[in-house]
């Protein structure tokens, strides 16, 4: 089987978006999440040469990306967390320690992806992903950034018949990927 | 006038439909269709759940200046 290539060149304009929406599903914080994934970008780009090829480019990502989430959960809860766990300590006397840190990552990567459930946004784009490029553009400019008909068609040089029935096709391909994960 | 629509104009008015650009008239055929035809009606079914979908507050894009902004950062790291 062939291992996965890697290009960092591509990785903002292909994952950002459904890295952004799996974060923003957990912290809550879009200033947040637009860090997190910033610093996952950064860390893959460091860890380029660890990566086996074994998993997909953004099954990688995002392994890094739940890392990240886990170690901001750690620090805010920090704070909170230790005076109640000191109480633990000296309340529970049987079964040994319970550490905080030691927490077992049970991150595996390979069932991750089918068993997941996946959020609304993520599954968007996960399936705008799925598409040819010209028409996940176009769907995406019409449906997502309201731009209207008369530029895009100028834009792409097409003309309104060719748009409607890339918007066609688009949507006809979105509403059957969407109806196995979500509807 | 014709009142029978085919069922390839039947979608084409649909999508049009949802994103607010299709004539009244236009919908009363679209209607008029969807009475008789099933696989039609599952069309629009699915588009209308689309729409919905896509403009659900919690679906969210990184904006396009972020993108550039986050694209000059990873340049700039590939760069050293």
């Amino acid at each position: 089987m062939p291992k996965n290539q890697i290009d960092p060149t591509k990785w903002v304009d292909q994952y950002s978006d459904y890295l952004f929406n799996f974060t923003v599903a957990r912290v809550n914080d879009r200033d947040m999440a637009q860090d997190l994934i910033s610093e996952t970008f950064l860390a893959g780009l460091k860890s380029m040469k660890n990566f086996k090829g074994e998993a997909s480019e953004r099954t990688w990502l995002i392994s890094i990306l739940k890392r990240k989430i886990i170690d901001h959960y750690r620090k805010s809860n920090s704070k909170k967390g230790k005076a109640e766990v000191h109480i633990n300590y000296k309340d529970d006397e049987s079964e040994g320690d319970w550490l905080e840190e030691r927490v077992a990552d049970p991150f595996d990567k390979t069932a991750e992806d089918q068993i997941q459930n996946e959020e609304l946004g993520e599954a968007i784009f996960n399936c705008l992903s799925k598409l040819p490029e010209k028409q996940a553009r176009i769907f995406r400019m019409k449906t997502i950034d309201d731009f209207d008909t008369e530029t895009i068609c100028n834009e792409f040089d097409i003309t309104p018949s060719n748009f409607w029935v890339i918007i066609h096709r688009a949507r006809t391909a979105m509403a059957s990927c969407m109806e196995k994960n979500w509807f | 006038m014709k009142v029978k629509l085919e069922c390839h104009e039947a979608n084409h008015i649909c999508d049009k439909n949802q994103y607010k650009e299709a004539g009244f008239l236009e919908k009363v055929r679209l209607t008029f269709h969807l009475i008789y035809c099933r696989a039609c009606r599952k069309y629009t079914a699915n588009n209308t759940k689309l729409t919905k979908a896509m403009n659900n507050p919690k679906v969210d894009t990184v904006s396009q200046a972020e993108k550039n902004a986050l694209k000059e950062r990873l340049a700039r790291e590939l760069g050293q």
